[in-house]
């Protein structure tokens, strides 16, 4: 709690300016489950990036390469959209 | 040159609002309120406001349209009355915390139930800790006063605010007096614009406003609103100055009425200052040293002056036009805690509730008599 604004710096009514929900880590909000991919069973169709509420999907250029789980709130959407079923959510 | 007119409280209150010409006026009506809000209609409809009046469907509804309006930019004000606030109340909390500078008269009526029309301070107590700035009125020439200081107040960017202008329901809402209007000009140069930190109309610099804000963040937040309520009684005397110069007239936190050598005084809100004023002349036509301690500003509480006009004193009684069932009334309380630690003897009494008349009789007895801890009301006599 050290580094967060004390009540004096903080902008009037905690305004928020652009660009700065990376800095809210929302993965805490996680209840229990991630999710986990097999990768050989993936096809690249980008469904779960596609659909993911928090932009939690990690590319490398144009191919999937995983979940960021400082954002991931473990919601499932990405498991339940993949036509392959690669993705499942396992307990963390 | 001063125009002098016969006017209601809540007709007193249209023509500040007029003067000041605010953009944008979402209100629902309610008695004792409604003549404010139907003289400012009748005002904008001849053409001699430029408002845009939002009917809306609730009292929920005005402040939900008050708060994005004056965040949008536009000045913004409204009024209300008794269930009409508490049917607000939910979001008058978050006005408050979005700090939106919003002014809206109150005309003061009693919480149902038993359904009252008539005037006590219960719907004002019931948001007493909302964050909301809350300035009563004697008469109608001071609500017509406090209407107009009352934008530079809400939108000084030390307080950012909402601001309650509270008049007694029917006492001063509608009875009418000579009021003293400012010139046009003087009222429009003595608002001056309107501006907010972070308009959210503001395409060039947006923002998120009222964003959640979690136990890392909601304490601060609070703590933030706080100080700008500490603060809004420094700009209520800086403003009640410049409104001095403008208008002759003196509207500050607290009126001292012959207290300077008084060791018993009265306190008290409203317009029942006007009825202990008459009865203060008398004592002191006797020869007794009687004195009254009015409150302007009930929020913010201007605890040392309050202590600091009362040092003198060896009685003190407060009177509290609300109750607070099972508690100590909230005026009472304010009292005790400003006073606590003198050798002062402080009673406190509960009056007017749901327009009972306080006589003069009855403050003469709180002066002199028998003090009862409830005014006016029928049934046994008990000692405080």
């Amino acid at each position: 709690m050290a580094d967060l604004s004390t009540w004096e710096t903080l902008p009037v009514a905690g305004a928020v300016r652009p660009g700065v929900a990376p800095r809210t880590l929302t993965g805490g909000w996680r209840t229990g489950e991630r999710p986990a991919v097999d990768v050989s069973l993936c096809v690249n169709c980008l469904l779960c990036w596609l659909y993911c509420p928090d932009s939690a999907v990690t590319l490398s250029g144009e191919t999937f390469t995983g979940f960021d789980l400082d954002y991931c709130k473990g919601c499932g959407i990405c498991a339940d959209v993949c036509p392959v079923a690669a993705i499942a959510m396992v307990p963390e | 040159m001063s125009d002098v007119r016969l006017l209601t409280g809540g007709e007193a209150v249209a023509h500040a609002m007029r003067q000041v010409d605010p953009d944008v006026v979402p209100v629902y009506p309610i008695t004792p309120q409604t003549p404010i809000i139907q003289t400012f209609a009748k005002l904008v409809a001849d053409g001699q406001a430029s408002t845009e009046i939002v009917n809306v469907e609730s009292e929920h509804s005005a402040m939900s349209a008050a708060i994005g309006a004056a965040l949008a930019g536009g000045r913004t004000m409204s009024a209300t009355s008794s269930q009409g606030l508490a049917l607000m109340a939910e979001v008058v909390y978050i006005a408050a915390s979005m700090r939106a500078p919003i002014v809206m008269a109150l005309g003061n009526r009693a919480l149902s139930g038993p359904i009252n029309i008539h005037c006590d301070h219960s719907d004002s107590m019931l948001i007493r800790d909302s964050g909301v700035v809350q300035l009563f009125a004697e008469n109608a020439q001071e609500a017509y006063d406090l209407m107009v200081m009352a934008p530079r107040i809400a939108e000084d960017p030390r307080v950012l605010l909402p601001v309650l202008v509270c008049l007694d329901g029917f006492t001063i809402t509608h009875s009418a007096e000579p009021v003293s209007l400012l010139p046009d000009d003087d009222v429009t140069r003595f608002v001056g614009p309107y501006s907010v930190p972070n308009a959210v109309l503001d395409t060039t610099s947006p923002t998120t406003q009222g964003p959640f804000a979690m136990p890392d963040y909601y304490f601060e937040l609070r703590r933030q609103q706080a100080a700008a309520l500490e603060t809004a009684l420094d700009v209520l005397e800086e403003v009640a100055l410049d409104f001095e110069r403008l208008s002759g007239r003196r509207n500050g936190a607290l009126e001292a009425y012959r207290l300077e050598d008084a060791t018993r005084a009265l306190v008290a809100l409203g317009s029942t200052a006007g009825t202990i004023k008459d009865v203060v002349d008398e004592l002191r036509d006797e020869h007794e040293l009687a004195g009254l301690l009015r409150l302007v500003s009930f929020r913010t509480f201007p605890t040392a002056a309050v202590a600091a006009a009362l040092d003198e004193c060896t009685h003190v009684a407060v009177l509290d036009r609300a109750d607070s069932p099972g508690g100590t009334p909230p005026l009472h309380a304010e009292l005790a805690a400003a006073l606590y630690g003198s050798d002062v003897e402080l009673t406190g009494h509960v009056y007017g509730l749901g327009g009972r008349d306080l006589h003069p009789s009855d403050v003469r007895a709180v002066f002199t008599g028998t003090p009862t801890p409830y005014l006016g009301l029928r049934g046994e006599r008990c000692l405080v």
